[in-house]
């Protein structure tokens, strides 16, 4: 009787497609992800029970570091290309088309307007030493902030209403500057603001936490 | 699965070597297919894990005119002080009769603790305020003032905001610190040295 032979198969299966699925989803999440843009300074946010996201267009967004310095930047080229190109105008910076292009395609700015032409010419890190990056000035001899609010509004064309203003200040940042911010959009009759915070939880037993614990009707 | 042979000892295989061993070209995906995967997951929760949330602050416009402005009952106020090294001072009604002081537990000192801090006094007065009623019979709220020190950091201006959503207070303004609450607060400093431990009552 001839033995009956059983062919034996493989267990182990090509791998090749699934790993072209797991590089495209890759690609995929790579492109489309934006990184955070480069901040010239690194900003710790407080904490809050808020849930409101930090939308990612139509923002006028204030980074004020630990020492008080107040960093500006806002989203979309072609709106950030108007603005420099207005303030160039209104304050004779006599800006080059390089510096300007410095300002489109650069993160935040943080200087006095005097001072932009000089800081816009420099790269990111030779401003860190250059110690040009003094942040804008705010105080109400000089207060240059209400020019970056005027003209950031200006810049978004159409989409006022849709604007938000969001201040992200650090921990450590002393009270008075902000309030001096504050003031400056209160000037500006700007009354709503963003405040950029971390989520936490609400502490428990409280009405909030209650609220949100609340069981489902 | 065709893996890479490595090994150098090929079973007894070893005489004449007329025949060279076929190799196969494939490779084993499964590491790479491992990496892709990570890196994947990585990338996913980065982006929707870093995003920032904000809370709304809607400032008060100036009113020059005094009857368009909001008058505070002193029974339903409750003034929170904010001081350096994260300490906080809170005293009920607004402190504007000047002889207020003179009461010794008048002008108290407490923290930002979860329990025993500053929100155990804001609850308390809530509920406290909630049980008073006004001219039509509707019971009252509560209002925070909260007035921050110069010496006060950023911290704790939103820490107490959020105090208020945790709490759930409706009604609250932020107003400038007056010298009497500075002096109120530099008196209560002195009298407990550095460190002032939570609702400590403060020296006369």
């Amino acid at each position: 009787m001839p033995k009956v032979k059983m062919p034996r198969k493989s267990t182990a299966i090509d791998m090749t497609a699934m790993c072209d699925v797991a590089f495209l989803l890759l690609t995929f999440f790579m492109l489309a992800t934006k990184f955070k843009p480069d901040e010239p300074v690194t900003v710790v946010t407080p904490s809050s029970i808020n849930t409101t996201l930090l939308p990612d267009s139509d923002v006028l967004l204030f980074t004020v570091d630990k020492d008080g310095r107040v960093f500006f930047s806002m989203d979309g080229q072609p709106k950030r290309k108007k603005l420099i190109e207005d303030l160039n105008t209104q304050y004779k910076l006599g800006l080059d088309d390089k510096e300007i292009k410095s300002f489109v395609t650069g993160a935040s700015v943080g200087a006095p307007i005097k001072d932009l032409k000089q800081y816009l010419s420099l790269s990111e890190d030779e401003r860190k030493k250059s110690g040009l990056d003094k942040g804008i000035p705010t105080d109400s001899a000089n207060n240059e902030l209400g020019a970056w609010i005027e003209y950031g509004v200006a810049a978004q064309g159409g989409s006022i209403a849709k604007l938000k203003y969001c201040i992200k200040a650090d921990n450590q940042t002393p009270y008075p500057k902000i309030k001096e911010i504050l003031d400056t959009f209160k000037k500006k009759h700007i009354q709503k603001l963003n405040l950029v915070t971390n989520l936490e939880e609400a502490p428990k037993g409280t009405a909030a936490w209650e609220e949100a614990n609340a069981p489902k009707k | 699965m065709a893996e890479m042979d490595t090994s150098s000892s090929g079973g007894g295989k070893k005489h004449g070597g007329t025949k060279s061993k076929k190799q196969s070209t494939r490779v084993d995906m499964t590491p790479m297919v491992d990496l892709g995967f990570l890196l994947i997951t990585f990338f996913m929760l980065t982006t929707t894990m870093s995003k920032p949330k904000t809370m709304d602050l809607i400032m008060p416009k100036d009113t020059e005119n005094e009857k368009d402005q909001n008058k505070v009952k002193e029974s339903t106020a409750l003034t929170i002080l904010l001081g350096k090294d994260n300490r906080v001072y809170y005293y009920e009604g607004l402190a504007q009769d000047p002889n207020a002081s003179a009461n010794p537990d008048f002008f108290k000192a407490t923290s930002f603790a979860n329990t025993g801090g500053i929100r155990d006094e804001i609850i308390r007065k809530r509920d406290e305020v909630a049980k008073l009623r006004n001219a039509k019979g509707e019971p009252e709220d509560v209002v925070v003032i909260i007035k921050a020190d110069d010496q006060a950091n950023y911290k704790n201006f939103v820490d107490i905001l959020d105090e208020m959503a945790i709490n759930r207070i409706q009604r609250y303004a932020t107003v400038d610190i007056s010298d009497q609450d500075k002096k109120w607060i530099q008196s209560t400093e002195a009298a407990n040295g550095v460190q002032s431990t939570p609702a400590a009552p403060p020296a006369k």
